[in-house]
């Protein structure tokens, strides 16, 4: 059984609902996300607070938060939560918005590993993880972070030189469509 | 038995050897596998953060190609990929404007009526684990293992339908028609650290570290796992966490698929076993 707390905390709430179809305004604070989150150690806010300080309307604490970007998406805290808030989701949302604000992201290295992702398989239609490694190293400035442990992998045959184009051009369709429907 | 088969791309490149034993395993039990050639990447790990309509269009795109094949079942052994299927189902199902939207997108007509399946769950169909013992060739009824399933087989429940969530049984049901000892143990589905592997090795290393630890303590000779990313990081990051916290495991980590090719007689290089960071000769010698 779902128990009701208020109908509406701040704008802000209402926002995430129509976003995600999530009412955070739910939430009655018990902590059984937090308590659950295998993350919760590296996070500055603990996922209760996120909620809390997003229904309060305290936007600029949740978007600039590590916690959004922190989130692993286990879904642990979505599994236990009595009130059946999907919080990966709102997590998922917030990170969305915080970027489409232009707002420094919490965690710069998550925040570049999600870009240079998508537009990895954007361009190649698969992902091609040399083409990912090398991105993001260079993007991060971590240029010999996991050298030996790339070049493990190259010895093993477990990364390949080369990308391969296969189902790129749909994939491609897919993403100008995508971007075009989001604009309406 | 026909399934349509969609590999992902870890199958294609870091998680070769789940790939080659999940086929080979088929390959013995009769099962047959096919592949929709133009398959797209589903958008794990990426697509979420930043576009819903991406991160469920991808997915239908490829369900589309295995409905354009007249199957009725995919088979999907990444657990990353999975999820992201099965979501993008429950998606569109509880929202037809959504549908609508999607459809535009991958430009054909829809049904979603494909049902998204994993090994594990194919495997452990009471047909298929009944038949098992048959087909048993070599004894790895010495082996003690530790089954890991990972979060995104289970969770959230009410989207993946499979399993127990917070405490699965599949994976040690079908190693035990091996013979083969499951441990009782509390990480089955613990946080591996997942996509943090790139970015935020610090966090991986220490989730990665406790799964290790408690399957060590419990004395497990291996763990098996079903995700391709559980699989990297608690292999290839194991020597780096040994270093860190001054412990060695020296514990094998191997796809399940590969426990059950080596019990079924599959040769263990044709199984990928040599692909590993770590060693896998101490489960070699025990069987």
């Amino acid at each position: 059984m779902v128990v009701s707390i208020a109908d509406n905390f701040s704008d802000f709430a209402k926002y995430l609902n129509e976003r995600t179809g999530e009412n955070i305004n739910l939430c009655f604070q018990c902590k059984k996300c937090s308590s659950g989150c295998p993350v919760s150690t590296f996070m500055d806010y603990m996922p209760n607070q996120i909620i809390h300080y997003a229904r309060l309307g305290l936007k600029e604490i949740v978007l600039k938060s590590k916690t959004i970007w922190l989130c692993a998406a286990c879904e642990t805290c979505t599994t236990r939560c009595p009130q059946g808030i999907d919080l990966v989701k709102v997590m998922d949302s917030l990170k969305n918005i915080a970027d489409r604000s232009g707002i420094k992201p919490g965690d710069s290295q998550v925040s570049a590993f999600y870009h240079k992702g998508i537009s990895n398989i954007r361009h190649f239609g698969r992902m091609y993880e040399a083409g990912l490694i090398g991105m993001l190293k260079i993007s991060t400035g971590q240029l010999t972070g996991d050298l030996g442990l790339g070049l493990k992998m190259f010895k093993k045959g477990k990364l390949k030189l080369l990308p391969t184009f296969k189902g790129s051009r749909s994939m491609k369709n897919i993403f100008s469509r995508v971007k075009k429907a989001e604009k309406r | 038995m026909k399934y349509a088969y969609f590999p992902g791309c870890s199958l294609r490149s870091t998680a070769r050897e789940y790939d080659a034993s999940f086929r080979a395993v088929c390959d013995k039990l009769g099962i047959e596998l096919y592949e929709p050639k133009k398959w797209i990447c589903c958008g794990s790990s990426f697509g979420h953060a930043f576009s819903k309509l991406l991160m469920i269009s991808l997915p239908l795109q490829n369900l589309k190609l295995v409905e354009m094949m007249d199957l009725e079942e995919v088979v999907v052994p990444c657990a990353s990929c999975f999820s992201r299927f099965k979501s993008a189902q429950s998606e569109v199902k509880s929202s037809p404007d959504l549908l609508e939207k999607v459809k535009k997108i991958i430009g054909k007509e829809l049904t979603v009526d494909i049902n998204v399946c994993h090994p594990l769950e194919i495997f452990s169909r009471t047909g298929i684990l009944n038949e098992t013992p048959k087909f048993i060739k070599r004894d790895i009824s010495g082996l003690k293992v530790a089954c890991y399933y990972g979060c995104l087989l289970t969770r959230p429940p009410k989207v993946m339908q499979f399993d127990e969530c917070e405490y699965p049984q599949s994976m040690d049901k079908i190693l035990q028609a091996f013979g083969i000892e499951t441990i009782d143990w509390a990480y089955k589905t613990e946080c591996c650290g997942a996509a943090f592997s790139l970015t935020r090795s610090d966090i991986v290393r220490k989730l990665s570290f406790e799964i290790l630890k408690e399957a060590k303590q419990l004395g497990a000779d291996a763990i098996a796992a079903a995700c391709p990313l559980c699989h990297a990081n608690l292999d290839m990051r194991q020597e780096e966490i040994e270093k860190e916290y001054g412990i060695e495991f020296k514990m094998p980590i191997l796809y399940f698929t590969q426990l059950m090719g080596l019990g079924f007689g599959i040769p263990a290089h044709k199984l990928l076993l040599q692909k590993h960071m770590v060693s896998t000769d101490r489960i070699l010698n025990n069987v």
